[in-house]
This record gives structure tokens, sequence and C-alpha cells, in this order.
């Protein structure tokens, strides 16, 4: 039976990987996201999964032991936040590269120095050319609805590519929030059995993973990578309707929100956006037309849906949480990207915010709504880029 | 006689937990450093750890590292500013697990600088996770059932491993479990950087140390542990010391 549970992210997440049942885990603690292991760990003592839990001695072994054990065929998760994954970083590539379709939650957490705990999307932004399916959360029930939907996903046979499904640290991981954890039996369903795809245990069909690949091939491979990427934004799609049939909550590649007749428009990420509806809300009972495109999907990103959706909007603000040094924010450049070729294209400009765990209230939120109005009646942007809430500007 | 606090260390609010042993390693390296008088030549390395604020204590120049890279940025320091006197302070799981490469090289190459490896058996800061100093059958977070050597191994002996290392000077485990041990401790401590004063080569002191918090005990019984369980798997004493011959 479904159930409604206050529960934390973090504990969500156990719970979504306790459903999945994977072959392995392996992983090494780091705030804010050492708790889906600690959980899970708790599920591998009482018996509740059929899970090897290797508890390594860093998360360079962690990813590399993830790597083995899907090329041995198994389904592999691993849990991490900030640094973790950075020192994983080699393997992330390795494991897209080699087509292993590990599962990974990746709790949000702001990159050092100076060290700092607490949230942006620094991490996840980084990687976002390692060639990992990125896939963000709002809330609880949505990052535990994304981590069940994620092996199907990824080992779908025209994708095997691994999935990072992203949360906000503390934020959400910490937090604890009513939400529906589904049937166990009814998840185990859905979620399948992971199709070994030249198993290393297949020994009448013996294979070599990951052999030198030179001027030969090397670029072969790779366009045959991003042809799985480019797949997977359809397979996305699908398993989000089946998910919604079976579950009823429906996904898209992102949200829209009172995107209809909006002239006004945020484009965010993450948790920020569960507070950007309360102001949108708020904005349109006061006659204002502003709306909200939630990303869900970063990577695939979905240029030309998220080209149709901001048509006919007048002015576009992009929030991003992280900062690429030196260029924009990566968000705005991919909206950049989306946008560019639309025959009308609305004013565009971007924003940083919530560096290291920098909150973001309501109030600032609709001073970010005012600016884009004022931007609007003046008819240009004057700052396309700047930060918000911080000191020295 | 009465106790004063080292001016080596800051007038800080602690932020260890009450019965952490943290407190008493740091009093020890503070007051060695104070009777060496070598406070304005000291350079340290805060780890990931529980004592990631090691600054907020030390009244000495100190660089944050990434977990477990501590000994390859002394080794750096060390290098660039050998006047300098270049110590790491680290715990299990900075020192024996994500950093363990960095360890056995900074060892192995022989680097003339001080390390104080802080064993408390578990990952404290994330909250009590296994390391890999935690003792078999003892429970943790990730071991909820207890360590067991079949499929986490054996503890890690940090000092017995370095101590295979031709380009190591000095080894030493002691504790600050009882007044006694302190008082050990202290003496082992100091020798590691006078060690270094003297161009010596390459000194770690491996402390056992109390974690009531993680371990789920109260402070007297955590002391406890460390006499009883720790002594057992991690006997106290010299391990290598080419000063002496």
């Amino acid at each position: 039976m479904p159930k409604n549970v206050a529960i934390t992210g973090n504990g969500a997440m156990a719970e979504a990987m306790r459903q999945i049942n994977p072959d392995v885990v392996a992983a090494f603690p780091i705030t804010p996201s050492t708790q889906v292991i600690e959980d899970f760990a708790k599920f591998v003592n009482d018996g509740k999964v059929d899970t090897e839990l290797i508890t390594v001695e860093s998360e360079h072994s962690a990813m590399s032991a993830c790597i083995g054990a899907s090329a041995a065929g198994g389904r592999v998760m691993t849990a991490t936040s900030s640094n973790g994954m950075a020192l994983m970083w080699e393997m992330l590539y390795i494991a897209a590269s080699m087509r292993q379709p590990v599962l990974m939650t990746l709790v949000n957490r702001a990159m050092s120095a100076p060290i700092n705990i607490h949230c942006d999307h620094g991490d996840s932004m980084g990687a976002r050319d390692a060639g990992w399916i990125q896939i963000y959360a709002e809330n609880h029930q949505e990052a535990y609805d994304n981590m069940i939907m994620a092996p199907v996903i990824g080992e779908n046979m025209d994708v095997r590519l691994p999935v990072m499904v992203c949360m906000d640290g503390f934020l959400i991981s910490h937090s604890v929030e009513t939400m529906q954890i589904e049937d166990d039996q009814q998840v185990s369903e859905f979620v399948g059995e992971k199709v070994p795809l030249n198993s290393l245990f297949d020994t009448d069909k013996p294979v070599s993973w990951g052999a030198l690949d030179l001027q030969d091939y090397y670029i072969e491979h790779r366009r045959g990578q991003l042809e799985a990427m480019y797949k997977a934004k359809s397979v996305i799609e699908d398993v989000s309707k089946r998910f919604a049939e079976q579950f009823g909550r429906k996904y898209d590649l992102f949200e829209s929100y009172r995107l209809e007749d909006a002239e006004r428009v945020i484009v965010a990420i993450n948790s920020v956006a569960g507070e950007l509806k309360e102001v949108v809300d708020e904005l349109r009972e006061q006659g204002e037309k502003v709306g909200l495109l939630k990303i869900r999907v970063f990577r695939p990103f979905p240029y030309e849906d998220i080209s149709k959706a901001l048509e006919g909007c007048k002015i576009v603000t992009v929030m991003d949480r992280s900062t690429s040094m030196g260029a924009y924010g990566p968000l705005f450049g991919e909206i950049s990207n989306a946008l560019y070729n639309l025959e009308d294209r609305p004013l565009l400009y971007n924003r940083t915010y919530g560096l290291g765990g920098r909150e973001m209230l309501l109030d600032d939120l609709k001073d970010v709504f005012q600016e884009s109005k004022d931007y609007l009646n003046n008819g240009k942007v004057e700052k396309i880029f700047d930060f918000l809430k911080v000191r020295g500007a | 006689m009465s106790f004063t606090k080292s001016s080596v260390l800051k007038d800080q609010a602690t932020h260890y937990c009450p019965g952490c042993g943290h407190g008493i390693a740091h009093r020890i390296v503070a007051e060695v450093i104070e009777e060496l008088d070598i406070r304005e030549k000291v350079i340290a390395t805060a780890p990931v750890g529980c004592a990631v604020l090691l600054y907020d204590y030390f009244n000495c120049d100190i660089i944050e590292c990434a977990h477990g890279r501590s000994p390859a940025a002394a080794t750096a320091i060390k290098r660039v500013r050998p006047e300098n006197i270049v110590f790491t302070y680290q715990g299990d799981g900075d020192l024996a697990a994500i950093g363990m490469a960095e360890t056995i090289h900074t060892a192995n190459r022989g680097e003339n600088i001080t390390v104080i490896f802080i064993n408390n058996a578990i990952y404290g800061m994330t909250g009590g996770q296994m390391a890999p100093t935690t003792l078999i059958g003892q429970k943790s977070t990730t071991s909820p059932a207890g360590r067991d050597a079949n499929n986490e191994g054996p503890p890690i002996r940090i000092c017995e491993l370095l101590s295979s290392l031709d380009g190591v000077t000095y080894l030493e485990r002691v504790s600050v479990s009882s007044a006694k041990d302190v008082i050990r401790a202290k003496k082992a401590v100091k020798k590691a950087f006078t060690n270094q004063i003297e161009g010596k080569g390459y000194s770690l002191v491996e402390i056992l140390s109390m974690c009531p918090t993680d371990w789920k005990l109260s402070p007297k019984h955590s002391v406890d542990f460390v006499n009883k369980e720790m002594k057992e798997a991690f006997p106290l004493g010299v391990f290598k010391d080419l000063t002496s011959s």
C-alpha cells in the first residue's frame, strides 16, 4: 500500500533505494548526503534488501566500484555531494562513456574553497558535461519520484547512461515534509529487472570494457554516446508518462507554471521553485502576468521544448544557483541557446543567487520580479548579469 | 602552581562534544609549540573531520586542505619554507581512508614534517560511520551489526603499517585516556616536533582518542573503551625511532 509519511529528503531517497533493491551500493560519507547511505545501511543490516554495501575509502573508489559492479551486470547506486562528487570526477566520465547506468543521489552542496556545507548547484553544474543524465527536484516527492524513474531511464537499451538525481542540500535533504511512498511491489514492478549488456559475468561471451581507443574510433564512440543522450529525452518522456499512469504524478522535461499568457518569466532549478510558485500566485492575484519555468531535466537539455514554452513572453530572468567563473551562469547559457532562434525573442538576463546556502526569501523573489517589470517598462535590460543578495555589489 | 591555558590556543569556546579527546590533543600540541618557542614559525594544515575548525583554536598560520590531502600540502609548504615548522593534524578518515595514498608516500619520502594523527575509530564529523580503524564488532551507522572482518576487513594499524617504510624517522602510538597517558602523549608530540626542528625527518604520533557522541557512550565509558578495547587492538608504544640509536 502507498503510504503518506513525514520524512527527510535523504530518508526519501533511502526509501527509493530500498524499493529499487540494487545489487551493489558503494559510497563514502559526505555532508549533506551521508544520511542516505546510513539509512540504507540499516536496510542492508535488517535484511530488507539484497544489496552488497561496500563502505569504500573515498568517493573515487566509490564510483570505481560502481562502474565495476555495473560492468559485471549489476544494478548499482551511490550517493554523494559537492567535493565528494568532485573526487569522482575522473570516474564520472568513465561511467558515462562506458555506458554504465549507475544511479546517483546528488545532494547539492557548494564546492570548496572556502569550505561550506550548504546548498548551491556548483557541484552538479560543474559535472554537466560528464555525460550523466541530470534530473532535478523541487521537493521530497519529486526527488523520490525521479529516483524511482532513474533506473528505467538509464537502463533503457537505447540509453544505457548513468543518471544523477539532484536535490538541494539541507533545504530538502534535511527538512521533513509529508510525501507519498509508493507500494513496494508496485515500485518493484515499475522498476523491473536490469537487463545486463555485455556483462563481465557472461563467460561465454568475453568482453573488454574501456579499451584503448585513439584516433581510430574515439570520436565515433563519443558521437554514439551523444546519440544515447539525445534518445534519453524521449525515453524520459515515456517513462514519466508511464509513471503518471501508475502513480498519478505527472512530470514533463520541465514544469510550466502559469506560463500560458505570462509576460515576465523566471527560469529556475530545484527548491527555490517552490517559493517562486507562491510569489507567482500572489502577483497573479494582483493582475501581473508572471510565470515560472522550472527545469527538471538539465541533461539532455530540451532546447526546442523550452523555446516553444517561452515563445511569446516578453522578458525572461534566469536564476542560476552556481557560477561559471568568467562566464554567465550555466542555466542562462542554455536558455540563451534555446531562445536565440526565435523570431521574436524576449528580453533576457541572468541573476546568480544562493551560493553557499545564502537564503532567498519571498520578498527577495518579489524584488526579482519587480526588476523585470522595470526592465520591461524601460524596454531594455540594464545589467545582463548580476548577483542577488551579495555584499559589495 | 596553577593551570594556565597555552598562549598558542585562542580564547575560543570549544565546538567539540563533552568527553571528546580533541581538546586534550589540541592542548598538548599547543603546549609543545609554546615550550619549544616556535609559534611564529609554525604552519599547520587543517583536515576535513571534526578538527576542520583547527584555525579557530590555534594561533598560528593554517591552511585548510581538501579531505586527506594534508600530507601533500604539508610537503609542499615545508619544501618551499624549510625554516618553518609544519604539522598536519588529521583524523582516521582523513589520514587512513581518503588520504591514505598521501600518507604513505609522504612518509616514504621521509618529508621533514610532523603528523598528529587522531584515531578515534570512527568518522566523527559526518556522524559515526565506520572508519578504517573501527574495531571488529564495533557498531557504526554504516556497520549497524558491528564491523565484520570478512566484509570490511580488519582495522588498519597505521604505525605498524608505516614502520616498514625506510623513509620514516619516528612513529609512536599514545593515548589521551588517562593522566599518565596524557603525559606520555605530550612527550611523544614534543619529540615529533623536535625531530623536525633538528631536521631528522618524518615523525607521526598516533593518539587514541575518545568519541563519546558517536560511540554512544558516556565520557567515562568512552575512556574505558579506549583503555580496554582500543589499546588491545592498537597497542601503545614506539614503532620506529631512528633517533634513538
